[in-house]
């Protein structure tokens, strides 16, 4: 029971990253209808990114989030007006391509600029020892618990009580209501494109304070695509939700079922299987806007 | 399509003949006569990337089946090459059957797996049909490796060298008859199947399912054919790279080589069986460049320059097409052709 119990408060803290990171996409998808496929790699330049400032450059904690933060914000303006804005109003098939290019151009930096090369900070992150009864939770997993939480919390607070938050949720709602009210269409996209690249850039010093910066950590970005399809494409709530359970399934599977099979690494192939499961099943995701199409 | 001048077509065999001119099948000539003469001045290097090149343009013609004029876009191409290409190797390697026998096997095994992959597609479309094929791409590799027993596993399968007959084809040169014979194939084949009653239906339902099941497409059969016949051809093309190397692994097939695969069709442009070939050629050409380019470029920048100009080139390669020019070198081929038809007058090249 106890192996079990800590299965499951591993994923959860587990689950809480993934889960910010989806929100990133969700973030995008609602805006601006755009599938964001490069977001495992914004976690990617995230892990590097915390690598540089702590380690290379010695900053402290605080002020290393806060350098990756802006630099996210700069990649997040960019990557918006060079590669979605010439885009806008294409086919879904022509922009969903242009992220997955974005997504290897963003490998090819990070190999250009860390040589692809496993990069480790272990204990840099602060440290906070914390036990259940007889369950340990691990301190990385707590800081990134309380890491995610606070960005989620920041984050409803800025859809609620802020202009541009404002402007966002009406962009989400219906584009042409928003246009003809005067509302600037591309700043919310441009915004929506900046947050999705900080949360995904948190997400990656996160997944790198725990097992280090190498290039699998853009795997994590097919994680988050399984957790947005359980929750529902469109919702934020949902994105946290299946976010949690999807940490706590793939710690419980991995852990009970990685010993009986002889290749192992279920974990890495787990999601899909519930992305293939929830695709047949219920296409749109646990808490997803039901669109009906009949013929 | 347009017509140089001094051509006519006076009945419907000439109207739906796909030579139409003495010039095309005199260029048609030229190009036989060179792929058949290739060996005889290519070294073994050049003959190799033929090789591959061929073996993408049979991939990505599957490809353009399905995405580029069924509207299905697939990222798991590399997966059915390899359940394809796997089929024939472990038919070869374990059961002695012949190479002719096992290609059409792979085939089937291919597209058969893209049937049952292909399934979520009745029900689900874009961005959610891309994640199912990605899905669909980890699935098949892993269920590879734990079948260690039959396909060897992550360790790899070699398999005996392919044979025709009597006929080895060991040596590069036979092997590049092959494919290129294959190639021809595949294209014809694939240019005659937009052609049929099927290939307009996948057409019909790309530009709009709802207005095609109205009118009687059975989305449900003609997606699932679609699906059948693009991973046929993915897995005509894995069994070709299998036996190329006579060795089978799961890293011939990576998840990258199906994103290049949609690469290529975007390059060349979606819905075109020239654009298939002419974007399949291109990245392939690109890569050799950047083989050439990178030991030069690691040298002079840094050791891990080579792989990462890989990536990026191709990146903004994709990005730079989708931006400036979305209908592909197909499109712009046939600009190139009607300004010279029509010139002097050429401002009518608008379309």
């Amino acid at each position: 029971m106890t192996f079990f119990l800590q299965l499951v408060v591993t994923g959860l803290a587990q689950g809480m990253v993934y889960a910010l990171i989806a929100i990133g996409f969700v973030i995008i998808l609602k805006c601006s209808e755009v599938f964001n496929i490069a977001q495992g790699h914004f976690v990617l330049i995230g892990g590097y990114l915390g690598f540089t400032f702590l380690v290379t450059f010695g900053l402290p904690i605080w002020a290393a989030l806060g350098m990756a933060i802006v630099t996210a914000v700069i990649m997040g303006l960019l990557i918006e007006r060079l590669i979605l804005r010439p885009l806008l109003g294409e086919p879904v098939l022509a922009v969903i391509m242009a992220t997955i290019a974005l997504s290897t151009i963003l490998g090819g930096l990070a190999t250009l600029l860390w040589g692809a090369e496993y990069k480790a900070y272990h204990g840099l992150l602060p440290t906070i020892n914390f036990k259940i009864g007889a369950i340990s939770v691990p301190s990385e997993s707590l800081i990134g618990l309380i890491v995610s939480v606070i960005c989620v919390v920041i984050l409803m607070l800025l859809f609620r009580y802020t202009k541009i938050g404002l402007a966002m949720r009406a962009t989400a709602e219906d584009l042409q209501v928003v246009q003809s009210v005067g509302i600037r269409a591309t700043t919310v996209y441009a915004v929506s494109w900046v947050i999705a690249s900080v949360l995904g850039v948190i997400g990656g010093i996160l997944l790198g304070g725990v097992s280090g910066a190498n290039m699998d950590l853009a795997n994590i970005g097919l994680k988050a695509f399984a957790v947005v399809l359980l929750g529902g494409v469109n919702s934020v709530g949902g994105a946290i939700v299946a976010g949690i359970i999807l940490g706590m399934l793939e710690n419980v599977a991995a852990g009970y079922l990685d010993p009986l099979l002889p290749g192992g690494a279920l974990a890495q192939v787990f999601p899909f299987f519930i992305m293939i499961i929830v695709l047949i099943f219920r296409p749109y995701g646990l808490f997803g806007l039901v669109r009906i199409e009949r013929v | 399509m347009a017509l140089g001048i001094g051509t006519f077509q006076e009945n419907y065999a000439q109207d739906m003949s796909i030579f139409h001119s003495r010039l095309q099948w005199g260029s048609l000539l030229v190009l036989i006569i060179f792929l058949s003469a290739c060996p005889l001045f290519f070294s073994d290097r050049i003959l190799t990337i033929l090789t591959m090149m061929g073996i993408s343009v049979i991939s990505v013609h599957g490809l353009n089946i399905l995405t580029g004029y069924c509207g299905q876009i697939s990222i798991g191409h590399a997966g059915f090459m390899a359940v394809g290409g796997y089929t024939s190797a472990v038919l070869c390697a374990k059961l002695g059957v012949p190479f002719l026998l096992a290609l059409p096997c792979g085939a089937l095994a291919a597209g058969i797996a893209g049937l049952i992959f292909g399934l979520p597609s009745l029900k689900i479309k874009g961005f959610y049909l891309i994640m199912a094929t990605i899905a669909a791409h980890f699935i098949i590799i892993w269920t590879i490796i734990q079948l260690h027993s039959i396909t060897g596993g992550a360790d790899g399968l070699s398999v005996p060298r392919a044979k025709i007959g009597s006929i080895s084809l060991s040596s590069k040169t036979n092997y590049f008859y092959l494919v290129m014979g294959l190639t021809c194939l595949a294209t014809l084949v694939a240019k005659n199947i937009v052609r049929t009653k099927a290939g307009r239906a996948f057409i019909a339902i790309r530009d709009n399912d709802l207005a095609a099941e109205v009118m009687g497409v059975s989305l449900w059969s003609y997606k699932l054919q679609a699906f059948f016949i693009g991973c046929v051809y993915a897995g005509v093309a894995g069994s070709l790279l299998i036996h190329y190397y006579s060795f089978a692994s799961t890293d011939q097939f990576p998840f990258m080589d199906s994103v290049w695969y949609l690469g290529m069709l975007i390059v060349g442009g979606m819905g075109s069986t020239t654009g298939a070939v002419l974007g399949a050629v291109a990245l392939k050409l690109l890569d050799e460049l950047v083989t050439i380019a990178g030991p030069i470029l690691s040298a002079v920048v840094a050791p891990q320059a080579a792989a990462s100009l890989a990536l990026i080139s191709h990146g903004l390669v994709i990005i730079v097409f989708l931006i400036f020019e979305p209908r592909g070198l197909h499109h712009r081929w046939e600009m190139i052709k009607a300004y010279f038809r029509l010139w002097p007058f050429s401002h009518e090249v608008s379309e």
